[in-house]
């Protein structure tokens, strides 16, 4: 789960980070009072709120360039809010549909001496956090990492003793720091790993973080994911989950336990198991169709969750035809036929279905399947399957 | 014939008396598994299903009944305290079922595993099979049958449907072990891969990974150094868009790492048989291994 760079940069200050003045607001009846909390001659960032990156270089549909914008005045700055509030957002993340800025963050203007960037993540085989710093801010990490990875500084954490003072040294001296400036790195550094470790967060990024002229170490933004899978011992942080930033379909199914995820393309499908679920999507391209979503139902899913999952594929109107592909093994293969004929039942499946079925109870599975009246097609195999819904729905649309 | 797990197995089972452990501890029993002794804390004392002693610590399980691998079922929050009890009493195999364990509790588990003498598969993974002889977690025995081909994969139905090309084609599996989907996990593709190339049982290999991590690059660069035995593998994820994580925890493309693409040149370059899908996964072995 990620949060918001207005959530996120007041969680960094409760650490110890020092973050620019910044104030959010959600309507434009409060512009006024936020921009009154500056000072007159101040100047002032005004930054969308989306959970996309590319910000800066986003195109709003009403034609307004910037997400990101550095005014001059307090006038200016609540005229290019009015253009931002409420309009869409383009950036090269969002994909074309872009993301309905809701909130603005009004952030003090630093000035700026020197651009770094930090993160810390959790090095998967080395299963240990990792802080990548590096003396170039600003820009994007990878081409860094592969044009010049000498200006790239990487401090592994173990995990039962902390960040260690000398690791933090080390990073310091490694983007050059001296003078008082480096007493700051080192502060921000200690915040940054605690917030990471506190609250099981799987990304804590800060890019750029910023030396200001004043010789103050500043997170200019701020970019935190956070495990999904600690949420439970975390409810504050659970709290700031953003559901308008998230796919309805996808929110639907998460209150059926159900992993989804929507996709391009035209042809649904509902499987047992995530590597299975991977590649039933795989096999359909394999074949010259598109998924139209990943969709997991679990090991042990019942007749509700496959109804669920049903009415979620059926309401996204792209979706042309259905592929089941179940490999039963704990889950039985007449739960699932039974999850068909009541889904059948409660919604009208009206796009061509195709279903697999292998493992545990498949006759009884294939026998209740049969015995329905159903209009479904079986198949033998997952590339059956799949080569059978691909032809089905080219037929349909030629 | 076998690689972890056999007929000698006695196996403990942490959280036996729950649902979801108890169920599959069953299907163990009937399977022919030894299940010698579960731990449920506060219900030391009991006899589960009238015949396997219940402990409220694994200590006293090794103790009384000198069991030599556990399955933990414990739920996540609590699942990473029952592993650093196994690790504790030293029992050599540890295979963790439960999915949904924090990544910051496995990443002080590793620690704490680095300095044992025991082996962790998992967790988040289905378990580890020898046909015939010994199941530990939640894979559909009938599927499988004895025979020399090796398979090790970090998703779970996915290898019943490769277990069940190759059992259908008449190829027998000496073990199959699902190392799990989760980010940090306690063994690797390249770890498992080893205990098959040191088995004199095991003929052949069958990898399934996915996308997310480098683990499958690893492996690819370990098998062209040190492996004879033919090897087969598939990966899952080709058509996943990055910055997802696709029901598996650890099954995400961040940034220009961890692609099915990556993963799959890694492969053919070590030259490995990259089966083109997840239907095709025997055959792609068969391809190369005719014994």
């Amino acid at each position: 789960m990620n949060i918001q760079e207005y959530h996120a940069k007041a969680l960094l200050a409760q650490y110890g980070v020092t973050v620019s003045k910044g104030v959010a607001v959600q309507s434009e009846n409060e512009f006024d009072q936020a921009l009154s909390q500056f000072p007159d001659d101040d100047i002032i960032v005004v930054k969308s709120q989306i959970l996309a990156g590319g910000r800066g270089k986003g195109v709003f549909k009403n034609g307004f360039q910037g997400g990101v914008k550095l005014t001059r005045s307090k006038r200016e700055a609540k005229r290019v809010a009015e253009k931002m509030l409420g309009n869409t957002l383009v950036t090269p993340q969002t994909g074309p549909a872009g993301r309905k800025v809701r909130t603005l963050y009004f952030t003090h203007a630093e000035n700026i001496a020197h651009e770094y960037y930090l993160a810390i993540l959790m090095d998967r085989e080395a299963a240990k956090p990792v802080i990548i710093a590096s003396s170039e801010g600003g820009v994007d990490i990878e081409e860094v990492a592969t044009n010049s990875p000498e200006k790239i500084t990487k401090v592994h954490v173990d995990p039962t003793r902390g960040l260690q003072p000398y690791q933090a040294r080390q990073i310091a001296f490694g983007l050059g720091f001296s003078g008082s400036a480096f007493a700051g790195m080192l502060k921000s550094l200690e915040g940054l790993y605690q917030v990471f470790w506190d609250k099981d967060a799987s990304l804590v990024e800060i890019n750029p973080l910023v030396l200001t002229r004043e010789g103050t170490v500043v997170a200019l933004d701020a970019k935190i994911g956070f495990d999904d899978n600690a949420l439970f011992r975390h409810p504050e942080i659970a709290a700031l989950r953003d559901l308008n930033e998230e796919d309805e379909k996808e929110v639907e199914a998460s209150k059926h336990n159900l992993s989804y995820i929507s996709l391009d393309g035209n042809i649904a499908c509902l499987v047992n198991g995530a590597g299975l679920a991977m590649s039933t999507m795989d096999i359909i391209k394999y074949f010259g169709g598109e998924p139209a979503n990943f969709l997991d139902v679990g090991g042990g899913a019942d007749t509700e969750q496959v109804t669920a999952a049903f009415k979620i594929i059926l309401s996204d109107p792209k979706v042309k035809g259905i592929l089941v592909n179940i490999f039963g093994g704990i889950m039985k293969c007449d739960t699932i036929a039974r999850g068909i004929i009541a889904a059948a039942r409660s919604v009208e499946i009206t796009v061509p279905l195709v279903v697999r079925l292998e493992g545990t109870h498949v006759e009884l599975g294939q026998e209740l399947l049969a015995r329905s009246g159903l209009s479904l097609v079986s198949a033998d195999s997952l590339a059956d399957a799949a080569e059978k819904i691909v032809n089905l729905v080219r037929e349909d649309s030629s | 014939m076998s690689v972890l797990v056999n007929k000698d197995t006695r196996l403990l089972v942490q959280g036996i008396t729950g649902n979801f452990g108890g169920f599959h501890a069953k299907l163990s029993l009937d399977y022919g598994t030894t299940v010698a002794a579960g731990v449920t804390p506060g219900k030391g004392g009991q006899l589960w299903r009238n015949q396997v002693p219940v402990f409220n610590t694994v200590k006293e399980a090794v103790e009384n009944e000198g069991v030599n691998a556990t399955a933990i079922f414990v739920p996540p929050a609590f699942a990473a305290d029952s592993i650093l009890e196994a690790i504790e009493a030293e029992i050599p195999l540890i295979v963790v079922i439960t999915e949904g364990i924090p990544v910051r509790d496995m990443a002080l588990v590793k620690v704490a595993l680095a300095k044992s003498p025991c082996r962790l598969i998992g967790p988040n993974c289905p378990g580890v099979i020898t046909p015939e002889q010994c199941r530990i977690g939640i894979m559909p025995g009938y599927i499988h049958k004895p025979g020399r081909v090796g398979v090790i994969s970090r998703s779970g139905t996915l290898t019943y449907e490769a277990v069940w090309q190759l059992t259908e084609r008449g190829h027998g599996q000496s073990t199959c072990i699902g190392i799990g989907g989760d980010p940090i996990n306690g063994t690797s593709h390249t770890e498992a891969i080893k205990l098959f190339n040191d088995d004199p049982e095991t003929d052949a290999i069958i990898m399934i990974g996915e996308i997310g991590g480098s683990a499958e690059e690893e492996a690819a660069a370990y098998i062209q150094a040190n492996v004879t035995k033919p090897v087969a593998a598939f990966i899952a994820g080709t058509t996943a868009p990055p910055g997802r994580r696709m029901g598996h925890a650890g099954a995400i493309v961040s940034g220009r790492s961890g692609s099915a693409e990556s993963k799959i040149a890694a492969l053919r370059a070590a030259g490995i048989a990259v089966a083109e899908t997840p239907s095709h996964i025997a055959d792609a072995l068969l391809r190369i291994y005719r014994p």
